[in-house]
């Protein structure tokens, strides 16, 4: 990640001045969404080959959610979400070919091939997953800010969770113990408006922007499509948490340009085709902040093309890491149950062999 | 040595292990202020303060998780439930987080993590607060499972809990918070996960059992001995790790056993115990094993009924006679 310091001090022409944000972040931001597509791109076709194998849910559409947020972020800030992380924790400093290596169940992935998909950790770069169950991660944030504040840190923690998360316990319950503690942390919703095939207004009668009202969490709203907002807000609100705010909550409006995950349609009965289309058409955040960088003539079709050219280029060569990365070898099946294993008793009970 | 309860024991096992390791905290319902719901953590509050015995709201699945993101981090979290009973509300967090984090990060985060509190049958509490709940969690690999008998026990166990890296169960039990025994003053008295405890010696019997049975048992035992039966009396006192070579050990010497447990027979411990036996030491035995439990139903809240439903000394009594032909 590039320290925020050195992306001052380079110029500012009209179109990026509302968002305080130099050129030369603005396309560091376009390289990272292309990079961001590409991978997922490159993952989709490994999952139509059948390299990749049970769920796989793509991040294609949501890129300025992911950009945006994590630009504003230290490396010692905490970053975790539910299972539509791979560009995530990329964005946080996981390499691709750590998380291809991981989509393949290799030994060379993030997790050694022992979380795939939906299970990518990087605790080097404190990306703490990659969860599969709706909501959980959410106390899990909640536990590293009350270890920030515990040892007198400050750093922050990053939450994201999809829009159908805010329905689950976990989430209210979370946000109720962070705001009496004061933690500093952020519940970042990635809206994208359904949850799995359910519209997010079929669950709740109340809007997304009043769920942690009820928690006095203050609720931000930003357009996730445009990377630049998305950016221009989680700075301001990350300072805000580091110097002592205490929690915040966001409802970062997105969309996903494709099925719920590798095995769901990517529209039908629960969201029509016309929809999608005329969201990929008039929402893509990388065509969003395309056109703000030619109009401001700090990019041309030229250099875009480059900058696509070194996205794809690092999301092949994940695919090339992947493949001849081997699988993991049956000695590591038993490997990291448990952190201690005692000296007295029994812990497996399986009665296979396990040397 | 000195003389003290379950309960002080278990106080001050939390005291020298906080004061050992500022990375300890307690976090429950009523913990802090009201000094615990059981008076486990009498005191604590004013030695350590509200940032290391902090009052949480009622709120199991929320503080369970917040608990194991802080191991997750390299904080020792000791996350108390008012009883297990309420921990069935964050068993996502437990069983989904807590025992797999470790192993689907292949290694990359420890979760250092003690949950405790009574588990079982108190008097009178009808079934939604009496149920034995040790088995939903040895049942999964990935967390380690004690349940202490005795003020020692309940100390040195509660010790090496807390020291421990892996997410521990640790389950107390209601009925003896009160209970006296000699417990060592020593500050590094920690008793290993995975050591069994003969609790009494015999040769014509076994009686195996874990937790508060132990009495039970050694009630049984008693009465075993007016009759001229000897019976051993092996507590395991944890129950992932387990102290297979303790069990093997009393079967070789007895070659009859009455497995004794609280909780309900259907994949109990007792049903795992019994395969173990049979495949291991199969041409010990000179009578099929037999299990004492609660009946298999919800525990009544009738007093006469609650009685009929409870493992008994009597129940254990007739199990060990059947299984010596008498």
């Amino acid at each position: 990640m590039t320290d925020t310091k050195t992306r001052k001090g380079t110029g500012k022409p009209e179109v990026l001045k509302p968002y305080g944000v130099s050129a030369e972040l603005a396309l560091e931001l376009m390289q990272e969404m292309l990079l961001y597509r590409r991978f997922e791109e490159k993952a989709e076709e490994a999952y139509a080959i059948g390299k990749i194998g049970g769920f796989c849910h793509l991040h294609i559409g949501q890129e300025g959610a992911c950009a945006g947020t994590l630009k504003a972020l230290r490396e010692d800030d905490y970053v975790i979400s539910a299972y539509r992380e791979h560009t995530l924790a990329i964005a946080k400093g996981v390499t691709p070919n750590a998380v291809m290596a991981e989509l393949y169940g290799r030994i060379g992935g993030a997790s050694g091939g022992k979380g795939g998909s939906m299970h990518i950790f990087g605790t080097h770069v404190r990306f703490m997953g990659g969860h599969g169950i709706v909501g959980a991660q959410v106390p899990l944030a909640t536990g590293f800010a009350w270890k920030i504040k515990y040892r007198a840190e400050d750093s922050v923690a990053v939450c994201f969770m999809g829009d159908a998360a805010v329905n689950q316990g976990a989430f209210h319950e979370s946000l109720n113990m962070a705001s009496v503690w004061e933690l500093p942390v952020i519940f970042v919703v990635e809206n994208n408006q359904y949850g799995m095939g359910t519209a997010f207004d079929r669950v709740s009668t109340t809007d997304m922007q009043q769920k942690s009202a009820a928690h006095g969490v203050p609720a931000t709203s930003v357009d996730g499509q445009d990377v630049l907002a998305t950016y221009a807000l989680f700075r301001e609100l990350v300072q805000e948490v580091r110097d002592g705010a205490g929690p915040k909550f966001v409802n970062l409006e997105t969309y996903r340009f494709r099925g719920h995950s590798m095995s769901d349609p990517v529209s039908g009965t629960y969201r029509p085709t016309e929809e999608v289309e005329r969201r990929k058409k008039e929402d893509d955040p990388i065509v969003v902040l395309r056109d703000k960088l030619f109009a401001g003539g700090l990019l041309d079709q030229a250099g875009l093309q480059e900058m696509d050219a070194t996205a794809r280029k690092i999301a092949s060569e994940a695919a090339d890491f992947a493949e001849n990365s081997p699988v993991p070898g049956p000695e590591n099946l038993y490997r990291n149950v448990w952190a201690e294993v005692n000296p007295h008793g029994r812990l497996f009970f399986d009665g296979r062999r396990r040397d | 040595m000195a003389v003290m309860t379950y309960r002080e024991a278990l106080n001050q096992a939390l005291r020298e292990e906080m004061r050992r390791d500022p990375d300890v905290f307690l976090m429950g319902e009523e913990v802090a202020e009201y000094d615990g719901a059981y008076k486990v953590s009498k005191g604590l509050l004013g030695e350590f303060g509200p940032q290391r015995v902090v009052d949480s709201p009622i709120s199991e699945l929320g503080f369970a998780g917040l608990g194991v993101g802080a191991a997750m981090v390299g904080l020792r979290p000791v996350i108390e439930f008012m009883t297990f009973n309420f921990a069935h509300l964050a068993l996502d967090q437990i069983l989904n987080n807590a025992t797999k984090l470790h192993y689907m990060s292949d290694g990359q985060f420890d979760i250092p993590i003690v949950f405790r509190g009574p588990t079982g049958a108190a008097l009178q509490l009808a079934a939604q607060h009496s149920q034995a709940c040790e088995t939903y969690y040895s049942h999964a690999p990935g967390c380690k499972v004690v349940t202490p008998g005795t003020p020692a026990d309940a100390k040195g166990l509660l010790k090496a809990a807390i020291r421990d890296d892996d997410p521990v169960i640790f389950m107390e039990g209601e009925l003896l918070y009160n209970m006296k025994g000699e417990v060592p003053d020593d500050e590094d008295f920690v008793i290993p996960l995975g050591v069994a405890d003969l609790k009494r010696e015999g040769s014509d019997v076994s009686i195996i059992t874990h937790g508060k049975m132990i009495h039970v048992a050694l009630a049984a035992a008693s009465k075993l001995q007016k009759d001229g039966v000897e019976a051993d009396v092996l507590d395991l006192r944890t129950i992932r790790p387990l102290d297979m070579d303790a069990i093997l050990a009393t079967v070789a010497k007895t070659n009859r056993v009455v497995y004794l447990e609280e909780g309900w027979p259907y994949a109990g411990t007792g049903a795992q115990i019994v395969s173990m036996i049979q495949e291991e030491a199969f041409d010990h035995l000179d009578a099929p094993i037999l299990r004492v439990t609660q009946a298999d139903i919800p525990m009544p809240y009738a007093k006469n009924l609650e009685m009929l439903a409870k493992p008994s000394a009597e129940l254990v009594v007739e199990a060990c006679n059947k299984v010596l032909y008498r």
